[in-house]
């Protein structure tokens, strides 16, 4: 075999305490396209950084391109040809594309002056190397995600990048746009420029990887070929763990419809949306981001009310005017964004679990009793089994499946009859994602109905009786998932 | 465990309150080696106790409107505003020879409160409802405030007010509690239960937390945000009338260097000013510190009073960069471990 590329050889870090990274290697080979995958926590956001200079380790060494390092520096790094594509990009959104890409050089070559010509220059070189056609005078504030990514891949070029690591990339990106991503991504690797991909995503794991490596609480499992690999022992690698997936089917359903919308529509985002639900029932909704998905979610919770058509509870018409009227109406909502819609990331997981229902937890005049509302935080610390010492702690110090079920348990707190679950498991890892679709199974069985959205189309297809796909603001088809499959719905996604 | 390691584990639990108790200690103990019979008098203790409530009280209502992430410029404004009208009423109602019936003293406490109430509501409107930042909305009306009371006064002093309200405020309660500090006391106990034990409290500390998260919660925040304004108005108003009676007359630029004295003993006292996090303890610790300061150097003849600006400066910093290390958790004296 050729000289490997990089050479990351047991490396250990710890952080106050905690071993972060206990002894791990990694090996690419030039040109490769190589998967780091892992849960939230493993480690590998950590062996990036310490490869691109960021942290340093406490011991191993680092061999890249031949040349032995023992501590990199992020100068080192981008000398020796290495770039990082962060998930917040590292871009400065109020220029413009040009100057973003130009800077960089700019700022290298030592001039003082602005001179847009040769900044012009620079910038068509570099958007041409990957194909990229964009407005050079845009704002990158302006640009989607998507665009904004290949600024920032189209600036990585620009120092002669050997390797290239993506730090989860497609987080937020939708189908599309991963497909153009991972053409860019073969293109590089013609060019001889390797890849580190990092990603928690079965699926794209296999699209695109020749060999993959996959860590767990700061050591590495597994490395190896990608076409040994499958979905179960995926699975395993990553959580140690098995899992039984088993399909939904409704036990418990009522009669009557408890919600019920008839020609449901916001101007601009979704049209004549009619469906009924009833209770014990899981409904999916799926679609491409801009499908409207999101804005029915958040008219179905009276954030953006709809202005057409009607919604009846239980039988009653209801106006949702505002998040309020929602809740009155036993209505709840799991938002799309956990972090900055969901949770208090701050305050405690307390706090965040009562917040919804505290009126309900007080007297009269809005004094707390506060035996009711200890008993009712350890209730739910314990019902959803949320890992954690001390409720009183921030919630930012649990893992992204922790929080989640706080937000599960703020509104199941609320005691809803209708709970809207907007993209429920994202960002959170194969395990409490197994978790949380069985709380939601055995929530519908208890008799809540459940609206999931989200354009995860296994967790759909296992968790819901019914599914609706979302086509630019309309019902494209209607399926029972036991007797669908993934190409099926996706072809009427796109 | 040790005294030393439960001393410790103490200072550990808030290391910002800790911290303000620590720098007044140090300061008491230097007044006491320095000037002991001068600053150690009950005279001394009470005359501080009656002047801090002034700002002490704009302040508490700062500190309420900054927890839920936004501020109250507009306090003084209130304050003199408020000041005005009630010192005109007294003057109106009051006989030939400038004596006033007994109750149009809490009348005009009753209606200072309203107009404080109604200018914080005005605030809270203009923030909650037509989204002006809070910072350029209680400008506005800071100037608004200010600009009506010029008006009503020509910009002169409304004085020789009848005796008996300065008198009143100024009495000392069994001779020897001073009027003023029960107001400060009063209004720090209510917001200090309404903060921690009711639901108010907790929702307000959220909206500074994350407005979106509250808003995704089902919380109703322009209902909150006016309340909050409301209650900044009314300690604003409070602060008015303790004003009127400690220079016996009202006049509309009194007080001006209290605005931003106020939000600096809020953001010492442990408030972020993003928002979420702050207590009325740290506050009220404050506010003493900074008493015990500015009596303290006025102690010391030599010392002239135009260097009060530069020590006040120099604690405040002092207390954001220790804040800073607090927060990043980086130690300057690193704990033996044992």
């Amino acid at each position: 075999m050729a000289q490997p590329l990089l050479r990351a050889v047991d490396i250990c870090k710890s952080f106050a305490g905690v071993q972060a990274l206990k002894g791990v290697s990694l090996e690419i080979q030039p040109g490769e396209i190589h998967c780091l995958a892992g849960e939230n926590g493993c480690g590998k956001s950590t062996l990036i950084k310490i490869i691109s200079g960021v942290y340093q380790q406490d011991s191993g060494y680092i061999e890249f391109n031949g040349k032995r390092f023992g501590k990199i520096t992020p100068r080192d790094a981008i000398a020796s040809g290495i770039q990082v594509i962060y998930q917040d990009f590292s871009i400065f959104p109020n220029l413009t594309v040009m100057e973003n890409l130009a800077l960089n050089s700019e700022l290298a070559d030592g001039h003082k002056l602005v001179n847009r010509k040769r900044m012009r220059k620079i910038a068509e070189e570099a958007i041409a190397k990957i194909n990229f056609d964009v407005e050079l005078d845009r704002l990158v504030g302006t640009l989607s995600v998507a665009e904004k990514q290949m600024v920032a891949i189209s600036r990585a070029l620009m120092f002669n990048a050997r390797l290239i690591i993506m730090d989860e990339p497609t987080t937020a990106l939708t189908r599309k746009e991963v497909q153009a991503l991972f053409k860019i991504i073969m293109r590089l690797k013609q060019q001889g420029i390797a890849i580190l991909f990092v990603s928690h995503k079965l699926n794209e794991v296999f699209e695109i990887s020749e060999r993959f490596t996959i860590f767990r609480s700061g050591e590495l499992v597994v490395s190896g070929n990608t076409s040994d690999l499958d979905d179960k022992k995926f699975s395993y690698y990553m959580t140690g763990r098995e899992f039984e997936d088993e399909l939904f089917t409704p036990q418990n359903l009522s009669e009557k419809p408890v919600l019920e919308a008839k020609g449901l529509g916001l101007t601009g985002f979704f049209e004549d949306i009619s469906f009924t639900l009833r209770k014990g029932e899981i409904l999916g909704i799926t679609g491409l981001l801009d499908s409207g998905r999101t804005e029915l979610a958040l008219s179905l919770f009276g954030m953006r009310p709809a202005d057409k058509g009607a919604l009846y509870k239980d039988g009653e018409e209801i106006h949702l005017k505002s998040p309020q009227d929602a809740i009155k109406n036993r209505i709840g909502y799991v938002p799309e964004d956990r972090l900055s819609e969901g949770l208090f990331l701050p305050r405690s997981i307390a706090d965040n679990v009562v917040i919804s229902e505290i009126d309900r937890l007080a007297s009269g005049v809005g004094i707390i009793d506060r035996a009711k509302r200890r008993s009712e935080i350890y209730r739910w610390v314990r019902d959803m089994a949320i890992a954690t010492p001390n409720p009183e702690n921030a919630c930012s110090t649990l893992s992204g499946g922790n929080q989640q079920r706080i937000v599960l348990a703020k509104w199941l707190a609320c005691n809803p009859d209708v709970l809207v679950l907007n993209g429920p498991t994202v960002g959170v890892d194969i395990g409490s994602k197994h978790d949380i679709h069985a709380i939601l199974q055995r929530l519908a069985n208890e008799g809540m109905a459940i609206i999931i959205i989200s354009d995860d189309l296994p967790e759909v297809l296992q968790n819901c009786s019914r599914l609706l796909v979302l086509k630019a603001g309309r019902v494209a088809a209607e399926f029972l998932p036991a007797s669908t499959n993934e190409q099926e719905v996706l072809s009427h996604m796109l | 465990m040790g005294i030393g390691a439960k001393l410790s584990a103490i200072y550990r639990r808030d290391r910002h309150i800790s911290r303000l108790i620590l720098m007044m200690v140090v300061w008491a103990a230097f007044m006491a080696i320095t000037r002991f019979d001068k600053f150690y008098t009950l005279i001394n203790f009470q005359t501080m106790a009656s002047q801090f409530p002034e700002f002490g009280l704009m302040s508490l209502g700062i500190m309420v409107c900054m927890i839920t992430g936004g501020i109250d410029l507009s306090t003084v404004g209130v304050a003199n505003l408020v000041s005005i009208c009630a010192a005109m009423l007294m003057k109106g109602m009051a006989n030939e020879e400038g004596e006033i019936a007994a109750y149009v003293i809490p009348l005009c406490f009753v209606i200072a409160i309203a107009l404080g109430a109604v200018a914080g509501a005005f605030n809270g409107l203009l923030i909650s409802r037509i989204r002006i930042p809070p910072i350029l909305a209680t400008l506005g009306t800071s100037e608004l405030f200010t600009g009506i009371a010029i008006v009503l006064t020509d910009g002169k002093a409304v004085s020789k007010l009848p005796r008996v309200y300065s008198s009143t405020i100024n009495s000392k309660i069994f001779g020897l509690i001073p009027t003023q500090l029960v107001f400060f006391a009063v209004m720090a106990l209510i917001l200090w239960f309404l903060l921690t034990r009711t639901t108010y409290g907790t929702k307000i500390y959220m909206i500074g937390t994350s407005a979106r998260a509250a808003e995704f919660s089902g919380i109703r925040m322009s209902l909150l945000l006016i309340k909050t304004y409301m209650l900044s108005g009314i300690c604003a108003a409070l602060g008015g009338m303790v004003m009127l009676a400690n220079y016996n007359s009202a006049r509309a630029d009194y007080g001006t260097v209290y605005t931003l004295q106020c939000v600096l003993i809020v953001v010492l006292g442990g408030v972020n000013p993003n928002g979420g996090s702050g207590k009325t303890s740290g506050v009220v610790l404050a506010i003493c510190l900074l008493q015990m300061l500015q009596t303290g150097i006025n102690r010391f003849p030599q010392i002239s009073s135009y260097y009060i600006s530069l020590i006040w400066g120099g604690v405040l910093i002092l207390v954001m960069v220790l804040n800073y290390f607090t927060e990043h958790n980086i130690h300057l004296f690193k704990p033996k471990r044992s």
